[in-house]
């Protein structure tokens, strides 16, 4: 890996132009990107922008349990919780093997988000008592008075029953269905439905509070009357503080269209799935449903609460699966579904259906978090954290340009060129990477970009010495440019490639502030590779073209006589050389 | 300038040098004394370690008029525990109160928040769990294993296992002695502080890798000659590669420099300020063990090769026979063997270009000599 193809090299050679032309394009195309993107400046990290940042490490029992499928869907669920806030752009993630990484930004409650983040999420399968399209005014009015049993509703069915796998997602078909419905016999039935549920075939966990004294069922009745789940505010209320044991409402989105519910008692726990995946079902050709295996007491209060809604009709034949108080989904119940095993289909994509299987796995998911850290940064500290970091960019720019200056002289042109592109590319490349890999500029990766201004320059100054060498061995200009670049180019390629190693097991080791960093360093190793082979190496061959740098120009900084080349005749040996060392600098 | 181009040149052609190799013993020995002191202050004063590792809060006020010491009366009010407090450069305070629990942590924001008549979202905080500290180490060891297995069988690929292990070497005393500086001045250890710490890794390789390249190819052809012998040889590359090391090694530390003082002076503390400090000290202690330490050892290592040490006789004997000719002046630049009227010259051709590294800010540039320090 130290030592690139030949021909590389010799193209570069004779056509210095078109590797320069080639690199100005690269700059020129992805800042045409960059402007087409819209995003113009990198993304800020939390503690450049202002924000919460929250990281959890997860926890389990069994360590196995701490895998990548696992991991997503916690992942999965997080988001929907924090984003669920009216938070908007909060960023969940996965970090290393074990973290997850909530970022929300400024503005925002974080003490809400932080709340919800930490508590586990409660997964519930509640018989549905009653639901109703809700939102713009045209689909709640009046007039649609079948609404009431309104809801798309995949089916849940037994394995292996063939026949079950029709399903009705359209709120249309299933208004059909049960046209009886209306708004007025809705309320009796489910009057009728809470006084059933008090009987000792439900649930157990219902039986207890159940005998739901009058004034609260009314009271959630009315409560449910009055819910509007298009409003965003009126759905984060709508299921919180619902105790598993009493009934409580909510609401579902199906099909974009958001839908209220009556929900009755939790029947089943989502502890009690064992787990849950999205199959194809290519017997049927019925598409991807969602299949759930139950533990041995799942598996009895399902087969119970599926026996007694299979006798309903819509939609109290249906029971929503709810995870933190949102309906997601409510599939009805043809038959009673005993064994532990049951599939839910309906015309769902692939993504659906995986989501579906993720939420249902949530219940399952034998891992709880731990909040590890939580970082809160202040706008107005934040953009002191930037402003600084730029300020010792520039610093630490400035001092590197200028000893470069000192030392080259007209040869630092070259550098300072070469430096100014690095940076304009890393600066693009980040802007470009914070829409598509989710890249956020935070202040060790502002550091890593500080501290890769000196690997950068280490390169041409590793360059600029073989030149210098070369032209004390008595070469002339062109022919130690040839020389030397080969030597210099395995060299910075072995370094560099060093350096990208460190980068590249740091950033897939560790997590947090010290994965940026590594990002950040990494990027910028790779770019002085790109920068030093197409840029300061064909500049370097056409600057040697030029008389100023051929004919070494006092301030060229190639002047032959101050680097004391060889002259054609060996001149003798100064065994006063060490004296004069330590004394000659003194005048410079 | 010019002038330390032409010293480029003399050192180049080998008309001035330092003897590294012949005097490794005394290098060897300040290391492995500076290392003792570095594992001694590691293990009588310990790391002073950050909230981050222990766990607790750090709170950073606006810019505020409470005093420091009100300021640490209302934190230990408000927690219940002992805090620190520190007062940044643009009038901030940064409030730390260790062993404190996440769950209490709001509510102790809103206490100070009160305490200080801000607004409490005006308050920073870096809430720390107790074992967030652990992970963070236990990732950073596991990273540096990874990367120093992977190095080293890089580097043995590249150019040959004596020079991976010696390598290895430079780069565990550089890690050593920049840790060690943390005990025994009692920086505090910050992930900021790992960081830098693991950047190192890769850059203290970096001056290694110059030395090793151009000894690489200097010794190609080393058995099908006799006038000089393996460490000779390696003592010219090193003489050869200084200008270029002072020079790398200069312009990596001239933005950590920035980063330094920005992150000292104007942000008073913090994750700039932390990184930038073990990076300052680990890039030097880097540069100082690739030409002291790194390159010598291979050397050791090389002469103990039975075609090298063949090499080496060879060499000695045919100049044995040819001492009574004037061949002094090849003797004295090779230098291994040869002790005599040696050291005078030696000595002061070296003060400069040893003491660069740390002087060479501007200003000073043009006059790399130590004396005058």
């Amino acid at each position: 890996m130290a030592a690139p193809k030949k021909g590389r090299s010799a193209s570069a050679q004779s056509k210095p132009g078109r590797s320069l032309a080639l690199i100005l394009i690269a700059i020129v195309g992805l800042t045409g990107g960059m402007f087409a993107s819209g995003h113009t400046t990198p993304r800020l990290g939390i503690d450049l922008a202002g924000g919460t940042s929250i990281t959890l490490e997860a926890k389990s029992g069994q360590e196995s349990a701490i895998n990548k499928a696992n991991m997503d869907t916690a992942v999965d669920i997080m988001n929907r919780r924090v984003n669920g806030l009216g938070v908007s752009e909060a960023e969940v993630q996965t970090q290393g093997n074990r973290n997850i990484i909530v970022n929300i930004p400024k503005g925002t409650n974080s003490e809400e988000a932080r709340a919800q983040v930490g508590t586990t999420a409660k997964l519930y399968f509640r018989p549905v008592l009653a639901t109703e399209a809700t939102g713009p005014a045209g689909n709640a009015s009046p007039s649609a008075s079948p609404s009431g049993s309104g809801s798309p509703s995949p089916s849940a069915s037994a394995t292996g029953e063939k026949a079950s796998s029709s399903s009705s997602e359209s709120p249309a078909s299933s208004a059909s269905s049960s046209p009886s419905a209306s708004a007025t016999s809705q309320g009796r039935a489910v009057t009728d439905a809470l006084k059933a549920d008090s009987s000792p075939s439900a649930s157990p966990s219902a039986s207890s509070s159940a005998g739901a004294s009058t004034p609260d069922t009314t009271k959630l009745q009315a409560q449910y009357a009055a819910l509007d789940c298009s409003k965003k505010s009126a759905r984060t209320k709508a299921g919180e503080r619902a105790k598993p044991a009493e009934p409580t409402v909510g609401c579902g989105k199906m099909n974009g269209v958001w839908y209220k519910y009556l929900l009755g008692p939790a029947a089943v726990d989502g502890t009690e799935v064992k787990k849950a995946k999205a199959v194809y079902d290519t017997q049927n050709a019925a598409g991807w449903q969602v299949t759930m295996d139950f533990t041995g007491k799942g598996a009895k209060k399902f087969a119970d609460i599926t026996g007694k809604l299979a006798q309903n009709q819509q939609p109290q034949n249906e029971f929503g699966i709810v995870l933190d108080g949102e309906v997601v989904s409510s599939p009805y119940v043809s038959q009673a579904i005993t064994g532990g095993q049951a599939q839910i289909s309906g015309s769902f994509t692939q993504e659906e259906a995986q989501s579906l299987a993720n939420m249902l796995s949530y219940g399952a998911l034998p891992l709880s978090f731990k909040e590890q850290s939580v970082t809160t940064v202040t706008a107005a500290l934040g953009g002191e954290q930037l402003h600084a970091g730029l300020l010792a960019g520039a610093i630490g720019l400035a001092l590197v340009i200028i000893y470069l200056v000192a030392y080259y002289r007209g040869l630092s042109v070259i550098a300072i060129a070469s430096l100014l592109v690095s940076a304009a590319l890393t600066y693009v490349i980040m802007a470009l990477l914070g829409p598509t890999i989710g890249f956020a500029l935070n202040l060790p990766a502002v550091c890593g970009a500080i501290v890769a201004i000196g690997i950068t320059a280490d390169s041409f100054i590793v360059f600029f010495e073989r030149i210098r060498d070369e032209i004390r061995e008595g070469r002339t200009l062109r022919p130690a440019v040839e020389r030397a670049w080969p030597r210099a180019r395995r060299t910075i390629l072995v370094s560099d490639f060093v350096s990208f190693l460190a980068a590249a097991v740091l950033f897939i080791v560790t997590v947090g502030k010290v994965q940026g960093f590594a990002f950040t360093l990494g990027l910028t190793t790779v770019l002085d590779v790109v920068v030093v082979f197409f840029f300061t190496k064909p500049l370097m061959t056409l600057a040697a073209r030029r008389p100023f740098f051929a004919n070494g120009h006092k301030w060229s900084g190639l002047d032959p006589k101050s680097l004391g080349a060889k002259p054609p005749l060996r001149r003798t040996r100064r065994p006063a050389g060490p004296v004069s060392g330590p004394v000659d600098p003194k005048e410079a | 300038m010019s002038k330390l181009g032409n010293l480029g040149a003399r050192l180049h052609r080998g008309e001035i040098s330092y003897d590294f190799i012949g005097h490794r013993k005394i290098w060897y020995g300040i290391s492995i004394l500076i290392t003792i002191t570095a594992i001694l202050g590691l293990a009588v004063r310990g790391l002073n370690m950050g909230i981050d590792f222990q766990g607790g809060a750090v709170f950073t006020t606006p810019k505020t008029s409470v005093s420091v010491s009100q300021a640490e009366e209302y934190a230990k009010d408000a927690s219940g525990h002992d805090a620190v407090v520190q007062k940044l450069g643009n009038g901030a305070l940064r409030i730390q109160i260790a062993g404190m629990d996440t769950q209490q942590s709001d509510q102790i924001k809103t206490e100070l928040a009160q305490d200080f008549k801000v607004d409490k979202e005006k308050i920073a905080a870096d809430l720390v769990g107790p074992s967030w500290g652990d992970q963070i180490a236990n990732k950073a060891w596991q990273g540096l294993a990874i990367f120093m297995v992977l190095v080293v069988i890089y580097l043995a690929i590249a150019f040959e296992w004596r020079m991976a292990i010696a390598a290895l070497v430079a780069l565990i005393h550089d890690i050593t002695i920049t840790t060690g500086i943390y005990a025994l001045v009692g920086f505090e250890v910050t992930p900021g502080t790992v960081i830098g710490l693991l950047t190192i890794l890769g850059y203290s390789l970096y001056d290694t890798v110059v030395v090793f390249d151009s000894l690489k190819e200097q010794t190609k052809d080393i058995t099908k000659q006799t006038k000089v012998t393996y460490s000779e040889i390696a003592n010219r590359s090193i003489n050869g590669t200084l200008v270029r090391s002072i020079n790398t090694t200069v312009v990596a530390l001239l933005p950590v420099a920035g980063l330094l003082f920005i992150g000292g002076g104007f942000l008073g503390a913090g994750t700039l300020n932390d990184i930038s400090l073990s990076l300052f000290v680990g890039l030097a202690a880097g540069a100082y063990s690739s030409i002291f330490i790194a390159t010598p050892l291979v050397a050791d290592l090389k002469e103990r090769e039975p075609q090298i040490r063949a090499l080496r006789k060879r060499v000695l004997a045919k100049r044995a026979q040819a001492a009574s000719t004037e061949d002094l002046v090849e003797a004295r630049t090779g230098a291994a063997g040869d002790a005599a009227g040696e050291p005078e010259d030696a000595t002061p051709a070296v003060v400069g270009p040893r003491h660069q590294p740390a002087s060479r800010g501007r200003g000073r540039g043009g006059r790399p000599s130590g004396k005058r320090r």
